[in-house]
């Protein structure tokens, strides 16, 4: 399958050829500012040997607390740096090591998501520019046409083309941003925590839109969380990160009901749920269960 | 709506917070017993950080608040104390933890410092060497590591975990009355949460200190308060006891926060329940029941404020209350 030669059929299945995103042994290393003329500088390996495959059609979650290398694995996903060893193929095409003019396709066929929509929208463009932006940056002509269609498709009205940013509350920016992820009819939507900065009512909002138009457009999602439940929600596979390494992978609900990793029991056993709550578990029980994990 | 309005260390009554136009706060009255855990939930905008702020006296620049606020032993109402006051009631009597410990600490002074500092300010301790001593000891209750040297260290050597819990410190220094956690958690990751809750609960039983416990995460309240304040475009909308408000709500709000809280819980096509719209700007709530426009029950009746229903266990203001048996 070549980048070009996908077709947006809704409910895409999820083939046994070959996968989408095939990362191999991927690792990481950043060099830290040197600190003194006479030691070498520090260095931190951010990602020691990652590998993993995400079929098409695959609602793929990542999950792992700050440290853990999430933020790092999904620059090197995106192509925005160059991992230190090992290979990302999408679609069968070598991504690392290729320069930014030979990206193109896949700047096209993956889109971003990002955790906070303030940072991520500018605030001095139209609701219409930043939507379009991708568009433009793609050459493609009736535009008018697509944001229509696309600002119908998040949920947003009409009129909203012409505000900007600042004009909306935290649910409807995560929508814009999501309407300019669509844009250019990508293959694979990455989100990177699309929903923590929001309230509980308007996260629900949001994962379900994004479920359905993972849905009915046929996309690959990559998802990235610290929140265990929320990725249960959305994906059907989940890798945990945990330093730099993947800890456990497999069906969402196999993790969930059968965590085999000690720190896998540990982020489930952290998660505070009403149902727990409401049988009595307190605050006590909740942090013993997470430093009694702990140990293997 | 108190639940022990006796013997009470803080009582609110008619808590309006507004601009010269503008209400933004309304009508708000809750009262603390000593040692109890309230929670205070609601989506962003719905004015619980306001109401927060206005208790401890630190509300924005032409943000003015009205109403009382009394606290026990303290003799004069907190709305419009002169700034003197508030200063000794504030980090003693009364103190808060903020959510965004990076911001709330000085970055350009040792953490320790500010930790003997608010002991210094309110007297509790007569020197610097013995405010030292307590600032070892304190670290030492809230679980810092190496309580010895931490005290040197500046905010942007540590993680979030650990300022946050230097923020407990700074809050518990001087055994306050009444601890104001405005969302504590909600920049952590779930597993330093669940550590930092528990600090944040053994730390009010040690010290007797009420607990007013913000934030929208449903379960976090329902693992650490014993009742819950229930806030919607500036106004008090239920309250009663956790398991009670969470099992069988009665406002429509309510039912819908939790509704969309279980993320266990979804349709056939795996959807999870939301509130329909999103939470207006401040101003643009509707008159009468600030929720009628996002309410599945919402009828003519409720352009009139319905008025509080119900006793002081648990009470709600809605013309169409949720059945007994939940949804």
């Amino acid at each position: 399958m070549t980048a070009e030669g996908r077709s947006t059929v809704a409910g895409a299945t999820t083939d046994g050829g070959q996968p989408l995103i095939s990362v191999r042994d991927l690792q990481r290393v950043y060099t830290m500012p040197r600190t003194s003329l006479r030691r070498p500088p520090t260095r931190v390996t951010a990602l020691r040997g990652v590998s993993f495959d995400v079929r098409k059609g695959q609602r793929f979650g990542i999950v792992g607390e700050s440290g853990s290398g999430k933020s790092t694995l999904l620059r090197l996903l995106c192509a925005l740096d160059q991992p230190t060893a090992g290979s990302i193929r999408f679609a069968g095409l070598q991504i690392t090591g290729r320069k930014e003019r030979e990206l193109r396709f896949l700047r096209k066929e993956l889109q971003i998501v990002f955790q906070d929509p303030m940072g991520s929208l500018n605030p001095r463009m139209r609701v219409r520019d930043i939507i379009c932006e991708p568009l433009v940056a793609q050459r493609q002509p009736d535009r008018q046409e697509r944001l229509d269609e696309l600002l119908a498709v998040v949920g947003l009205p009409s009129d909203a083309a012409a505000r900007f940013p600042h004009q909306f509350s935290g649910g409807q920016r995560q929508r814009i941003a999501i309407a300019r992820a669509l844009a250019p009819r990508p293959s694979v939507l990455v989100a990177d925590e699309p929903v923590s900065a929001l309230d509980v009512s308007v996260q629900a909002q949001i994962l379900n839109l994004l479920a359905d138009l993972v849905e009915r457009f046929g996309i690959t999602l990559v998802f990235v969380s610290h929140d265990l439940s929320v990725v249960r929600h959305v994906c059907d596979t989940v890798a945990v990160l945990h330093e730099g390494q993947i800890v456990e992978t497999g069906p969402t609900e196999r993790i969930h009901t059968a965590p085999q990793h000690p720190y896998t029991r540990r982020l489930i056993a952290a998660v505070p749920t009403l149902e727990r709550a409401l049988a009595g578990i307190g605050a006590a029980e909740l942090a013993h269960d997470v430093s009694s994990a702990e140990e293997p | 709506m108190s639940s022990a309005a006796g013997n009470a260390v803080l009582t609110v009554a008619g808590l309006s917070v507004g601009v010269r136009d503008l209400r933004l706060v309304t009508d708000v009255s809750f009262s603390l017993g000593p040692g109890e855990r309230v929670g205070l939930i609601g989506e962003s905008g719905s004015g619980k950080s306001l109401t927060a702020l206005s208790l401890m006296g630190l509300l924005p620049e032409g943000l003015r608040a009205a109403g009382s606020v009394r606290m026990a032993a303290v003799d004069h109402d907190l709305v419009d104390a002169s700034e003197r006051d508030m200063t000794r009631v504030r980090g003693d009597r009364m103190a808060m933890v903020f959510q965004e410990p990076m911001t709330a600490l000085n970055p350009l002074m040792r953490v320790g410092d500010q930790v003997a500092e608010v002991m210094l300010l309110h007297d509790t301790q007569p020197d610097r060497r013995s405010a030292r001593a307590a600032v070892t000891e304190l670290f030492q209750r809230v679980h810092l590591p190496d309580p010895e040297r931490m005290p040197g260290s500046y905010p942007h050597q540590l993680s979030g975990g650990q300022r946050q819990r230097i923020m407990l410190a700074i809050a518990l220094a001087n055994n306050p009355s009444v601890l104001i956690c405005d969302e504590p958690t909600t920049a952590l990751d779930v597993t330093v949460q669940a550590l930092m809750l528990e600090e944040i609960l053994a730390g009010v039983e040690r010290e007797g200190s009420a607990l007013l416990f913000i934030t929208h995460d449903l379960p976090v309240v329902a693992m650490v308060c014993q009742r819950v304040l229930v806030m919607y475009g500036g106004r008090l909308v239920e309250s009663g006891p956790v398991r009670e408000v969470f099992t069988s709500p009665r406002h429509p709000y309510t039912a819908g926060l939790l509704a969309s809280s279980r993320f266990e819980e979804s349709d056939t096509a795996g959807r999870l329940p939301t509130i329909s719209g999103s939470v207006p700007a401040a101003g643009h709530f509707p008159a009468g029941c600030p929720f009628r426009d996002r309410c599945p029950a919402a009828t003519e009746e409720c352009a009139e404020w319905p008025g509080w229903t119900g006793g002081a266990a648990h009470g709600f203001a809605c013309w169409h209350p949720v059945g007994r048996t939940g949804q």
